[in-house]
């Protein structure tokens, strides 16, 4: 398993190199960020040659990109054009992402399981034929109209929560925005489980399990449900990296000031270093998160080994 | 059993991740401190260095951390002296400033002529990189700090002396009688001697003269300030203080105002505007600002800058109904243009409700005739180029071409997005525009010479459309030497008149600014600038 893991982790090399050229090259197809510095004002070519030069632009590509990635290697990411630092901005950012994913992450795992769950175990029937219309419904809007309405709704007309999430994040303000981040995910995870459980139900060992006279709650939770996450886990693990990235519009919507409010204005200034460095670290959640669903696979399925 | 042991482990990694993260934050609440306004901002793009702001995210803090020589009232845009006891010149080309006696900054420190001096060299020096330097270009000097190509030469302009601790003389290289009323743009603020000696600790919270002090300021976040002890102006604050709030997004803090989490709106979407008064049971107001937009011919392509194509461009700016786009589009949040300047200027200060005439006028027909004279349109056809990632142009673009379209009777005009606002300007400023473009400017300072000097010189800083004429250089410079307001303003006004002649930009409109706020807060207004005047808002 350690060989394995060692593997995979130098594998994550080539990957890297690749994501932050092809981002830093997409970035830089933009065009030249300093005019857009100056408004509607045309900029004075001297002073705009001099910020070229202070960034580092007035050279050829590779050479910026070669200038990059060597700060990057002594842990410097380079500055947003405001002066700061975004490393500093990460520190900020990436915590408050964070939190909100594993609201998200929670809503969309416990609701989107038992959700699968209740659906699977009573096929075809009300609650089944429920959850389908349910999951449907949540698959097909947009984020941006349930997180909007949702907004309106419970924050602005029945003033049951705040509108917009302060300074800090505190975990009561993000739940309306995790349930927003996590709709779409939490209508695959109840698909996924009702499948898996709706066909392992009528498995072999479950009627062995049943016919030994387990009780119905063990043999739901120690066979039924253990056998039917693998899926699941894949899907859920995959979606960590998908939640942190994808938090762009619903962090816009709730002004959550996490790595989505930094992307943005980072891709709105055009200014490399913030893109590369947070979609950098995006790449690396991605791959990480990749990682520990196959680690995860062998705990739930010991059939499986890796070496 | 080995599955549940790791299970449980798996858990107790979220646990410790759940935790870990929640030390982060948690502590600070979105309650409404007793007697602060609450109020909406975004993230500057700059550092807060007064030479170095050009926006409005920025400007809105200047505007209350800094007192210039010379502050512009909110009602009529009239400039009154300040921080600054006298302004006196004799030839209108050299300046003696004295400063009030006794002012300080924020931090206690004592504000000097040496203050302003030394701000202005600082924002002036090539290598300091500061957006707003060419404000300084007139100084007598700027061209040795500030080359076009190459390194400064010298490290201070030769144009500035300090006579003594509170006076200081300013020669500028040509006359300009206005000169001391542009002092109220907050490139020209003074900075304490910290600026310079701790410049890291002065950006992470910026020390002014002006009558509020920053306490806090987390950047991406939120500002604090409360008013400052040491201000003795006549903008003392009258509320315990503003937060600003960073939002990404207007509709957030729409959302927000009407929960009771906002106190100040300042840029309100503008799909709430139609119905912003009955949310806000009339908490709302729509001020004229000193923005204007406009569509700009580049006069270096043949197309468009051959001869007798200045009737082309009057007869499209006569097919283009003002009126109806103004009403349906921006629901009355701007005001069809009559001038080349905005209507904050007041009739004193040079804006006229008929210099454009006719020619800013709906007129299918006069429009279809122009343009037959002056040869038509280049190949039957133009686009409008506009970005299309911020200010939603795209909504007015089309409806201009739809005016243009119906009131010529063919498909002419159609719209031409552009990607980004940072590919737009470079198309712009490195003159590969072929077609018109829209044009936004903002005023720097309340006086008609930013509004024609800047845009229609020959050469001049943000002259976009390449338009050159010397008749109206020399009426400019005429104009900008007259000591004497009202024949000052004539003078300008006659230059306006040939723009009017040659149209090199057809004026569209001039922008209001609106502000919506809570019932927790009374006597909010605008200022010319479109900034919330806050030392007067009071809260209950």
């Amino acid at each position: 398993m350690g060989r394995y893991v060692i593997r995979r982790l130098l594998q994550m090399v080539p990957v890297f190199i690749g994501t932050t050229l092809l981002i830093f090259v997409m970035v830089y197809a933009l065009g030249d960020p300093v005019a857009a510095m100056f408004g509607d004002r045309a900029p004075d070519p001297a002073t705009a040659a001099q910020i070229r030069h202070n960034l580092y632009l007035d050279h050829p590509l590779w050479q910026q990109y070669l200038h990059y990635m060597q700060g990057i290697f002594s842990g410097d990411f380079g500055t947003a054009f405001d002066g700061q630092p975004v490393t500093q901005l990460m520190s900020s950012a990436f915590p408050v992402t964070l939190r909100l994913t594993l609201v998200a992450f929670a809503i969309e795992g416990i609701i989107g399981i038992a959700l699968g769950l209740l659906a699977g175990m009573r096929r075809g029937r009300f609650a089944d034929t429920g959850v389908l219309g349910f999951t449907l419904l949540m698959i097909s809007i947009p984020v941006f109209v349930t997180g909007y309405l949702l907004q309106y709704f419970v924050a602005v007309k029945w003033q049951l929560a705040n509108p917009a999430v302060a300074d800090g994040a505190p975990f009561g303000d993000l739940i309306l925005p995790g349930i927003v981040l996590a709709g779409v995910s939490l209508a695959y995870v109840a698909r996924l489980t009702r499948t898996s459980v709706a066909e392992n139900a009528r498995a072999d060992y479950i009627r062995t399990a049943v016919a030994k006279g387990m009780p119905r709650r063990r043999v739901i939770s120690a066979h039924l449900l253990r056998n039917s996450l693998i899926p699941v886990v894949t899907f859920l693990g995959t979606d960590i990296g998908n939640l942190m990235a994808g938090a762009v519009v619903t962090e816009r919507i709730f002004n959550v000031k996490g790595v989505g409010f930094q992307l943005y204005q980072g891709i709105l200034r055009q200014n490399p270093p913030t893109v590369v460095g947070f979609v950098t670290i995006l790449v690396l959640v991605f791959l990480a998160a990749n990682l520990l669903v196959d680690l995860l696979y062998a705990v739930l399925d010991p059939r499986i080994r890796y070496a | 059993m080995r599955g549940a042991k790791s299970a449980t482990m798996v858990i107790g990694a979220i646990a410790i991740a759940l935790t870990a993260t929640a030390c982060g934050g948690g502590s600070s609440s979105n309650g409404a401190e007793d007697g602060v306004v609450r109020a909406w901002w975004g993230d500057p793009q700059n550092p807060l260095e007064p030479a170095n702001t050009n926006e409005v995210n920025g400007g809105k803090v200047l505007d209350m951390i800094f007192s210039d020589l010379k502050e512009y009232d909110p009602k009529n845009s009239q400039a009154y002296l300040a921080s600054a006891d006298s302004i006196t010149s004799t030839d209108q080309q050299t300046f003696t400033i004295k400063v009030k006696p006794g002012l300080k900054f924020s931090d206690g420190t004592p504000v000097t002529a040496s203050s302003f001096v030394d701000a202005w060299n600082y924002g002036a020096l090539l290598t300091n990189t500061q957006k707003n330097a060419s404000f300084f270009s007139n100084i007598d000097g700027f061209s040795q700090v500030h080359p076009d190509k190459g390194q400064p030469t010298a490290k201070t302009m030769s144009g500035l002396k300090v006579v003594d601790n509170l006076t200081f003389t300013v020669k500028l290289t040509q006359k300009f009688s206005a000169w001391p009323d542009s002092l109220g743009y907050k490139a020209f603020a003074p900075l304490p001697k910290s600026f310079f000696t701790d410049h890291a600790k002065w950006i992470a919270q910026p020390v002014g003269d002006g009558p509020y002090k920053v306490v806090s300021y987390t950047k991406g976040q939120s500002m604090k300030l409360v008013p400052n002890p040491y201000y003795v102006g006549q903008q003392k604050p009258k509320n315990k203080g503003v937060l600003l709030k960073v939002y990404t997004d207007e509709n957030t803090a729409y959302a927000d105002l009407q929960a009771g989490q906002l106190d100040v709106l300042d840029s309100i979407p503008a799909s709430d505007i139609p119905h912003v008064k009955g949310d806000m049971g009339g908490r709302y107001l729509n001020l004229p600002a000193g923005i204007n937009q406009a569509l700009s011919f580049p006069l270096n392509q043949k197309t468009w800058g051959a001869s007798g194509m200045e009737k082309v461009r009057q007869g499209i700016s006569m097919a283009i109904d003002r009126d109806s786009i103004t009403k349906k589009i921006f629901q009355g949040t701007r005001s069809p243009a009559t001038d080349f300047t905005a209507p904050v200027l007041g009739t004193a200060g040079g804006y006229s409700t008929d210099i454009c005439g006719d020619v800013c006028k709906y007129n299918p027909t006069k429009a279809k005739e122009l343009i037959k004279e002056g040869g038509g349109i280049p190949g039957g056809k133009f686009t409008i180029s506009y970005n299309a990632d911020t200010g939603s142009h795209k909504t007015w673009v089309d409806a201009v071409c739809n005016s243009v379209n119906n009131a010529l009777g063919t498909q002419a005009c159609v719209g031409n997005p552009v990607g980004t606002f940072a590919d737009f300007r470079n198309q712009i400023t490195t003159k590969q525009m072929i077609n018109p473009f829209r044009a936004g400017w903002q005023m720097d300072y309340p006086l008609i010479d930013d509004f024609l000097a800047p845009l229609w010189g020959t050469n001049a800083s943000s002259n976009d459309s390449q338009y050159t004429n010397p008749d109206f250089d020399k009426l400019i410079s005429q104009a900008e030497a007259e000591p004497d307001k009202a024949k000052s303003v004539a003078l300008y006004q006659q230059a306006e008149k040939l723009l009017v002649k040659d149209m090199p930009s057809i004026p569209l409109w001039s922008q209001n600014g609106g502000v919506a706020w809570s019932d927790r807060v009374s006597d909010v207004t605008e200022n010319p600038f479109s900034y919330p005047v806050f030392y007067n808002i009071t809260v209950k």
